[in-house]
């Protein structure tokens, strides 16, 4: 997952390739022709609805382009949001670089495995060991 | 028992890790308040009235001996406040005053330490750690294959079940497997971590309910269709709180194989669409009553999706049920076929004959078992001078004693604030008994009024509006006499200290909710709710008897209720059969009737 420090983001969203989907939009719905980024936002870390979202581009929608997050973008969230679909995230203003990417790297779920598949790795554990 | 694979063991381990980075964060201000709440919360961390509370994860319940002894550990060594703060909550309990009792006694808050207390939902609880050290227990329980994980936050908890699961006579399948697997599915799971609201999971694999299953989020019935093959019947949107609902059946019969992809259409779609705007209305009982059909109708789209877009993913294969299956094989026992049946039975009837207690006891705390060798034995941690469900080191450390001399080393925590043991050999009865006796656990009262649901109330939690284990106190002093208990019978009592529930009041044959009036203690009284047991009869909540009563009119009330019982019951009928015979009204004024003049609010 690449880690972005905080941009402002201005007024910067009318490239045509980058669809910006606030947080209660509909994925299945979204028109995804000629788009290269999908912006998901995180108002608060704890609105945990943008992980759906994210999932269901990758998965169901089988977007191939970015999907970065944006918004309340924590350390401690860095790795559901990369297992969820996420691969870029733009860190909040006061998040720091090198102690987000520590945080990402020790999740438990990428030193001991992970129990369950993701929009990443599709299967869980117990196909790997069954 | 699950025995944990060195893949389980090391992750429970790496959660650990991670758990202590994060304390670190905080402590250096690296961390908020607010961002480091949801991670400690995710480990099993909340900070109460006092001092921070732990809630250990016990997976439907299971415990080893081993597992019991680190928890007698903990209990010993970390919960323990510094003087300084026990004095002053001692203090500021004191200033709430005594609950008044009409013999002229009064019962008052008395603020222990170093103990563990059994949750309704078989999680096991602390008072008093400090916060400073909780990175520590946490390498303690990781060391014995234990955590915190999700057990509180808004995301999918520890799952329950039938505290008799893999020994009960009226099983269908053993839902243990299930529970594990589902464990694992749920655990960190990177999409539902942030859910709108917390999310609780249970599940039933006999035919009586005895995990109150209709009352959660998602409640899971094992049951055999037409054609003989196991499935689940899946009821969505139960829950107790400031409203209670009992669960919709969302699906009749799902193949077992398929309770994964299930649920995860279940909790995506209440992801997306459940209510983040106002905290009562956030969990997912609201959103299926708001929506109904339509709810039912986006999971089985989502569903078919998962299946038939995403592979299903999450098939549960025969070979991981086996796997999973293969850890629950019942304990090899040495219990000799030659000692017959007669025999045994001859001894436990003229043991049971020649002392009224033990007889009692069998009959209370002695439930049938698949292998008719054994017994599934109940240790009381209901009795006078002890919150309900509270246990000190010492007791857990004669409770795995007791475990490994009769029970192959296993108990279970039950959903009534006790222990089971799931493997005594009847012919170690009476000798089980006499070790249980001389440890205080052998009170025959499982089932009976004083074996009452008791959250912490007041005295610990910072939600709370009004004490729970005074009341508690009061009303099992008042109940003192076997002879009355017994004949009053079966009656299920529960109290919570506030709306949340946690005490299970809406399920309650009586139910107790502490009210806030003016910052004084006031409770509600419900009748006639059920869990959903056979003695309880088809889930549902209890009725409110009028305004409510005052910490002393309340034993008086409890009386008087159980009074109108015995005047109105016919030979052998139970309290809850009487009050729906009957109807709520004679109960209601006999309630009332006992309200103190002039004290009504």
């Amino acid at each position: 997952m690449t880690l972005l420090p905080f941009t402002d983001p201005g007024s910067g969203t009318e490239d045509p390739t980058i669809l910006v989907l606030a947080n209660d939009a509909d994925p299945l719905q979204a028109a995804l022709d000629g788009v290269k980024r999908v912006d998901l936002h995180f108002p608060k870390f704890t609105d945990g609805r943008a992980f759906s979202q994210a999932f269901l581009l990758r998965r169901r929608r089988d977007f191939q382009g970015e999907i970065r997050a944006t918004g309340d973008v924590l350390a401690d969230q860095l790795a559901q949001m990369e297992r969820s679909g996420f691969d870029v995230a733009v860190l909040r203003a006061d998040q720091d670089m090198a102690v987000a990417k520590r945080v990402l790297a020790s999740y438990p779920g990428y030193g001991a495995g992970c129990y369950q598949g993701d929009a990443v790795h599709v299967t869980p554990h117990f196909f790997a060991v069954g | 028992m699950y025995q944990y694979t060195e893949f389980d063991r090391q992750f429970v381990k790496a959660r650990a890790g991670q758990y202590r980075d994060q304390l670190s964060r905080w402590q250096a201000g690296q961390l908020s308040e607010d961002e480091f709440r949801p991670l400690r919360l995710q480990n099993g961390w909340y900070v109460q009235r006092y001092a921070p509370m732990l809630r250990v994860a016990v997976p439907y319940g299971e415990l080893s001996s081993a597992q019991l002894r680190v928890l007698a550990k903990i209990a010993r060594e970390y919960d323990q406040p510094n003087a300084a703060l026990l004095d002053e909550a001692q203090a500021r309990q004191d200033q709430l005053g005594p609950v008044h009792l009409k013999n002229g006694l009064s019962v008052s808050s008395k603020l222990t330490t170093g103990y563990a207390h059994f949750t309704t939902r078989q999680n096991v609880q602390y008072n008093w750690i400090p916060l400073d050290k909780s990175a520590d227990v946490m390498d303690l329980l990781a060391s014995v294959s234990m955590h915190g994980i999700q057990t509180s936050g808004n995301c999918i908890r520890n799952i329950t079940s039938d505290e008799r699961a893999g020994i009960a006579v009226d099983e269908i399948a053993d839902p243990r497997p299930f529970g594990e697997i589902l464990r694992q599915w749920s655990t960190l799971h990177p999409e539902f971590a942030f859910l709108p609201r917390k999310f609780k999971i249970a599940i039933n694999g006999a035919k009586e309910d005895r995990a109150a299953t209709a009352w959660h989020d998602v409640g899971l019935y094992l049951i055999r269709n037409a054609e003989g093959e196991l499935g689940f019947k899946v009821l969505v949107g139960g829950g107790m709180g400031r409203t209670p609902i009992i669960g919709t059946v969302i699906r009749e019969f799902l193949p077992w194989a398929q309770i994964m992809n299930f649920i995860e259409a279940i909790v995506r779609v209440y992801n997306r669409y459940g209510r983040r705007d106002n905290i009562y209305k956030a969990r997912i009982k609201i959103l299926v009553k708001a929506e109904g059909q339509r709810y039912i109708d986006d999971v089985e789209a989502e569903y078919r999706q998962i299946v038939e877009h995403d592979g299903a993913p999450h098939t549960i294969t025969q070979a991981e049920l086996d796997r999973v299956t293969a850890s629950f094989v019942p304990p090899a026992l040495r219990c000799d076929r030659k000692s017959a049946d007669a025999k045994i039975a001859n001894i436990l009837r003229a043991a049971a004959q020649d002392d009224i207690e033990f007889g009692r006891w069998l009959k209370q705390n002695v439930a049938p078992h698949q292998n008719p060798d054994l017994r599934a034995v109940t240790l009381s941690f209901k009795r006078l001078g002890q919150a309900p469900g509270d246990a000190t080191a010492d007791q857990l450390d004669v409770a795995a004693d007791l475990a490994d001399r009769f029970s192959a080393g296993e108990v279970r925590v039950t959903h009534d604030q006790n222990l089971l043991l799931p493997w005594v050999r009847c012919d170690e009865l009476p000798e089980l008994w006499r070790a249980a006796r001389k440890a205080g656990f052998a009170k025959p009262n499982i089932r009976l009024l004083t074996d009452m649901i008791a959250c912490p109330g007041g005295d610990f939690c910072s939600l709370a509006n009004a004490r729970s284990i005074p009341i508690a106190e009061a009303i099992t002093a008042r109940y003192q006499d076997m002879d009355e208990l017994h004949d009053l019978g079966e009656i299920d009592l529960h109290i919570s200290g506030c709306i949340n529930s946690c005490g299970h009041h809406h399920s309650g044959h009586i139910g107790i909710l502490g009210v806030d009036k003016d910052g004084l203690e006031w409770y509600q009284v419900s009748l006639g709710g059920s869990d959903g047991s056979t003695l309880s009869g088809a889930p549902v909540p209890g009725k409110v008897v009028g305004p409510s009563f005052s910490a002393a009119e309340l034993p008086e009330v409890i009386e008087a209720v159980l009074d109108a019982y015995r005047s109105e019951r016919q030979a052998g009928e139970t309290f809850i059969a009487t009050l729906r015979r009957v109807g709520i009204d004679p109960f209601k004024a006999a309630a009332n009737s006992a309200r103190f003049a002039a004290a009504t609010v």
